[in-house]
């Protein structure tokens, strides 16, 4: 994740609970939240996540002037386009571009770990870096090779220090994942 | 705040925290957590070009709402860690129950940790999130 600078903001604190079921008080009514031991509301374990709405190129997010890759008139506008620009290179004698999307694998979520060096608060301003983790492939229960990939997310609070530090795992599959 | 001497070691606590998983809940999420994937939000992408039975909630939003259940249970600010695996995917229709497992308390220099296994499982008892968490407890 890119975002550089992630304002820990009332309303999306609100909206993040009540996507996840959570009515708990401290993490929407700022009466409760001052009248707390922590002096304000708190962000839910998992908040952090969504620093994704303040990386300016996240590419799960559709924009405009780029090709989303969901569907529109088609199944997926993105690939229709990568099709059409294949056939119209072929036509014209240009080799055609190596295929980018490949359909049917996908990249999925595997593992996700959080440390909290103390509790998040609402208002806060956190300062975000990320850094790549190790690499490895395993071969799948059912065929196909299985590529994981590891990255960790450190969010900072206004004097510097740590306030969450964020593990993920990620993981390419060759094909759609069959439920287990 | 939960007290170490009102824990026991192998203790249970458990919650549904969905029942019956709609599709429209899996788009809040997407909105509140600005992860769009059309797999989670595209019923006609997901199945169509991605080649899934129909979208699927992001591995998020379970161990989002899998952590209502540890913060219930160990009270606000209290949580030192928290993490798993995603095991099985959630589907739209799935109900979700969350369980944390006592399974040690440490004491160290006036403090106590309690340390939990998590594990999440849908309708057909099948595990869709396993991990543990760990938080503060009052040492007595």
């Amino acid at each position: 994740m890119a975002a550089e600078r992630f304002p820990v903001e009332s309303s999306h604190v609100l909206m993040f609970a009540r996507a996840i079921g959570d009515e708990n008080p401290i993490y929407a009514d700022p009466e409760v939240g001052a009248k707390s031991t922590f002096g304000a509301c708190l962000a839910p374990p998992t908040f952090v996540q969504a620093s994704a709405q303040f990386d300016p190129t996240y590419p799960l997010r559709p924009r405009p002037g780029v090709t989303w890759f969901g569907s529109g008139a088609t199944p997926s506008v993105a690939m229709t386009e990568a099709a059409e620009r294949a056939k119209e290179a072929e036509a014209t004698g240009e080799a055609a571009p190596s295929s980018g999307g490949g359909g049917r694998g996908s990249g999925l979520h595997a593992e996700q770990h959080f440390t909290y060096h103390r509790p998040l608060l609402v208002g806060e301003v956190l300062t975000v870096s990320t850094r790549a983790g190790e690499t490895w492939e395993k071969q799948g229960r059912k065929g196909g090779l299985l590529r994981f990939s590891e990255s960790i997310t450190e969010y900072r609070g206004a004097d510097g220090s740590l306030v969450v530090t964020a593990r993920a795992v990620g993981v390419l599959t060759a094909q759609p994942v069959k439920e287990a | 705040m939960l007290r170490a001497s009102a824990l026991a070691v192998g203790q249970v606590h458990e919650q549904v925290v969905v029942d019956n998983l709609t599709r429209t809940q899996i788009v809040q999420y997407a909105g509140a957590s600005g992860d769009y994937n059309p797999i989670h939000t595209d019923e006609v992408f997901a199945t169509q070009v991605a080649g899934y039975p129909s979208v699927f909630a992001h591995g998020m939003l379970t161990m989002g709402m899998t952590g209502k259940l540890i913060t219930d249970l160990v009270g606000d600010g209290q949580l030192l860690s928290y993490g798993g695996r995603f095991t099985s995917q959630v589907w739209p229709g799935d109900t979700l129950v969350a369980r944390a497992t006592l399974t040690s308390i440490e004491h160290t220099e006036g403090e106590a940790v309690a340390n939990f296994e998590v594990a999440t499982t849908n309708q057909a008892g099948v595990v869709v999130f396993q991990g543990s968490a760990t938080a503060r407890v009052l040492p007595d």
